[in-house]
C-alpha cells in the first residue's frame, strides 16, 4: 500500500520501488460504440504480466489492439472489464511513474529541445536549477549536447527520437511504455536507436512494455514476447527469450543461431494471425 | 539548420555552381523590380484615370471627388483641423477606441474558446446561442449602446468588442479543438494537471489560429469604432466622414478614408510583428517565403 509513490530513494526503498514496477493485466476487455452503435470488441480477456525491470514485447497483427492496452495501462483509458495492477495497485486514472514513448512525435513544437525535456520535472515542480541541470544530463546521455535551443523541426527524425527518449526517462519511470516508438525510422536510424534504448534501459532499469510490428526488434530487445491474436485482441502465447544480458549491438545479435530460432518459433506462432488479420482487410475492401 | 549546411555547402564552392547562384540571385531581382513597376504602374493608372475623368468633366468631381481635391483637403484637414477640435484628435479617438475594444474582444474571445474548447459540456450548452448571437447583424447593436450608453466612447468600444469578440472566440476555439492527441496525451502522462496542459500545450497550439484571427479582427474593430461614431458621436473619424457626408464634400470622405487605412495598415504591421515573435518556432512554409 505505502509503496506506491516511493521511487526508489535510498537503498533500503529499492525493494519497493522495485515492486511497485510490476505490471498485471487481468481478464482485460476494452469495447468500443462505433459510430453506427454497434458494440465493437477491441480486446477480450487479455492477461499477462510483466516483472519488475523486465522489458516485455507486443506484437501482433494491425488492429489487434495493442495500443489500446498500453492506453490502458497508463491510465489514458479505463477497461469495459479486467483490471490492470501496477504495484498491486489497480490504475485509476494516469498511473504514477509511467512515460510513454509514441510512434509519432508527441513534441511540443513550439518549444525548444531543452524546454521538450525539461516538461516532466516542470509538471512535477521540480526546482528550476536542479531541473535545468537534469535536463541537460539527459540530453547529454542521448548525444545531443549542443542542440538545447533547437526547435524540434529543425531535428532530423533520429534526434527526435533522442529528445523524445530523454523526456520519457527524465522522470525516471518504473514503467516505460512504448508504442512502436522506432516504427517511422529507417532501418539504420532505428537499429542505432535500439541499441541505444537498451544501454538507456540498462541503466534505470524500468520495466517496459514495448509495442512492435518488427519481430527481429522485439526479439533482440526484450525478455519477454507476448504474441496477440488479431481482432479481438487475446495473448495467444508468451514466450521468454533467454538471449544472455547485456546483448550489446542489436544488428550484430539477430545471426546467433539462439534468436534465429526464437524468432521463427514466434513468427510460426503469429503468421496465423497476421494472414487472417490481411484476409479480413483485403476482403472487406474488395 | 547548421547541422546540414557541412554537407550542402560544399559542393557549392565550385565555380558552377557560385555561377548559377548570381543567375539565380540576379533573376530574382529581376522579378523584384517588374513586379514593383507593375505595382507603381496600375496606380498611375487608377489614380491618374481618376483625375483626367473628372478634370475632363466625364466623371462629376462634385460628387465622385477627385485624387487632387483629396490631397488637399487631406492637408487642410491635418492643417486647420475640423469643426469639432484638431484632426490629431479625431485621429486619436477612434484608435482610441478601436484599440480598447479591439483588446477587449480579443482577450474575453480567447478566453471563452479555450474554456468551451476544453470542455465538451460546456460547447453544447452555450454552442446554439453563440451560433444565435453570431447571426444577429451585430452592428445594429451600435444602435443599442447609444442608446444605453450615450454619445462618449463607451458604445463605440463595446461595439468593436463584440465584433473582434466572434472572430477571435471562433478561431480559438477551433484552435483548441485541433490540439494534437498525442502531445496531450503525452502531457498528461508525464504528470501535467489541467492548467498546465492549458498553459503548456492547449494556448500554444491555438496561439497559430489566434494570431491569424488577429489580423482580420483589427479590421473589425476600426469598422465597430467608426459605425459607432457615424451613429452619434463627439469626436472621431467617423464624425468626420459623416459631416464631411451631410457638406457633400466627397473628397473629405476619402480623406479620412486614405487616414483610417493607414492605421489599419500599421496596426496589420505591429500584428505581424507580434506574430512573428511568438511563432517563431514554426518551420518557415514555403508559401511565406514565396508571398510578398
Amino acid at each position: 500500500m505505502a509503496s506506491r509513490n516511493d521511487v526508489a530513494t535510498s537503498p533500503g526503498a529499492e525493494k519497493i520501488g522495485r515492486d511497485s514496477a510490476r505490471v498485471e493485466i487481468s481478464g482485460l476487455t476494452k469495447r468500443f460504440l462505433t459510430p453506427a452503435g454497434e458494440v465493437f470488441t477491441a480486446l477480450q480477456d487479455v492477461s499477462f504480466t510483466v516483472e519488475p525491470g523486465q522489458f516485455c514485447a507486443v506484437v501482433g497483427p494491425t488492429g489487434c489492439g495493442k495500443s489500446t492496452t498500453l492506453s490502458m495501462v497508463s491510465g489514458l483509458d479505463r477497461p469495459s472489464e479486467g483490471s490492470v495492477k501496477v504495484g498491486g495497485r489497480e490504475v485509476d486514472g494516469v498511473t504514477d511513474g509511467v512515460s510513454f514513448m509514441f510512434q509519432t512525435d508527441a513534441l511540443l513544437p513550439w518549444k525548444t529541445v531543452l524546454g521538450n525535456v525539461l516538461m516532466g520535472p516542470v509538471f512535477r515542480r521540480v526546482p528550476k536549477q536542479k531541473a535545468q541541470a537534469s535536463a541537460r544530463d539527459w540530453l547529454r546521455r542521448v548525444g545531443l549536447t549542443g542542440f538545447e535551443d533547437r526547435y524540434p523541426h529543425q531535428l532530423s527524425g533520429g534526434m527526435r527520437k533522442r529528445v523524445a527518449m530523454a523526456a520519457a526517462l527524465i522522470n525516471e519511470p518504473k514503467i516505460l511504455i512504448m508504442d512502436e516508438p522506432f516504427g517511422a525510422l529507417d532501418v539504420q536510424t532505428k537499429a542505432i536507436m535500439s541499441t541505444e534504448l537498451l544501454g538507456l534501459w540498462e541503466q534505470i532499469r524500468p520495466s517496459v512494455i514495448f509495442i512492435t510490428h518488427d519481430l527481429d526488434e522485439a526479439v533482440a530487445l526484450a525478455d519477454r514476447v507476448v504474441v496477440m491474436t488479431s481482432s479481438p485482441g487475446s495473448v495467444k502465447a508468451v514466450f521468454d527469450i533467454d538471449l544472455p544480458r547485456p546483448r550489446g549491438a542489436v544488428q550484430e545479435i539477430r545471426f546467433q543461431p539462439r534468436f534465429i530460432e526464437l524468432q521463427h518459433q514466434i513468427w510460426d506462432c503469429l503468421r496465423e494471425e497476421v494472414e487472417r488479420a490481411y484476409a479480413r482487410t483485403a476482403g472487406g475492401t474488395a | 539548420m547548421s547541422t546540414t549546411s557541412a554537407v550542402s555547402t560544399a559542393p557549392a564552392a565550385n565555380g558552377s555552381q557560385v555561377s548559377a547562384a548570381a543567375a539565380a540571385r540576379s533573376a530574382v531581382r529581376r522579378r523584384t523590380a517588374l513586379v514593383w513597376a507593375g505595382r507603381i504602374g496600375l496606380a498611375v493608372f487608377v489614380l491618374g484615370g481618376w483625375q483626367a475623368f473628372t478634370a475632363w468633366g466625364i466623371v462629376d468631381p462634385f460628387f465622385f471627388g477627385q485624387p487632387s481635391g483629396i490631397a488637399k483637403r487631406l492637408v487642410d484637414l491635418f492643417r486647420h483641423g475640423t469643426e469639432f477640435g484638431s484632426f490629431y484628435s479625431n485621429i486619436w479617438t477612434t484608435i482610441q477606441e478601436a484599440l480598447v475594444g479591439f483588446a477587449l474582444g480579443a482577450v474575453t474571445g480567447v478566453v471563452f474558446g479555450v474554456a468551451l474548447g476544453q470542455s465538451r459540456f460546456l460547447a453544447d450548452v452555450l454552442g446554439p446561442y453563440i451560433k444565435m448571437v453570431n447571426a444577429i447583424p451585430r452592428i445594429v447593436l451600435g444602435s443599442i449602446f447609444i442608446v444605453a450608453f450615450g454619445i462618449g466612447v463607451l458604445p463605440k468600444i463595446l461595439l468593436a468588442a463584440v465584433l473582434v469578440f466572434f472572430i477571435v472566440f471562433f478561431n480559438a476555439f477551433q484552435g483548441v479543438r485541433e490540439v494534437d492527441r498525442n502531445i496531450l496525451a503525452n502531457t498528461r502522462v508525464l504528470g501535467a494537471s489541467q492548467l498546465q496542459i492549458i498553459r503548456h500545450v492547449t494556448v500554444p497550439s491555438a496561439l497559430t489560429w489566434i494570431i491569424a484571427s488577429l489580423h482580420s479582427a483589427f479590421g473589425f474593430a476600426i469598422v465597430g469604432a467608426l459605425v459607432g461614431e457615424v451613429l452619434g458621436a463627439q469626436s472621431g473619424l467617423g464624425l468626420v466622414i459623416k459631416t464631411a457626408q451631410n457638406n457633400f464634400d466627397p473628397n473629405g470622405v476619402f480623406a479620412t478614408m486614405l487616414v483610417i487605412s493607414v492605421i489599419v495598415l500599421g496596426a496589420e504591421w505591429l500584428i505581424g510583428k507580434l506574430e512573428h515573435r511568438l511563432l517563431s518556432w514554426r518551420p518557415p512554409a514555403p508559401s511565406e517565403a514565396n508571398s510578398l
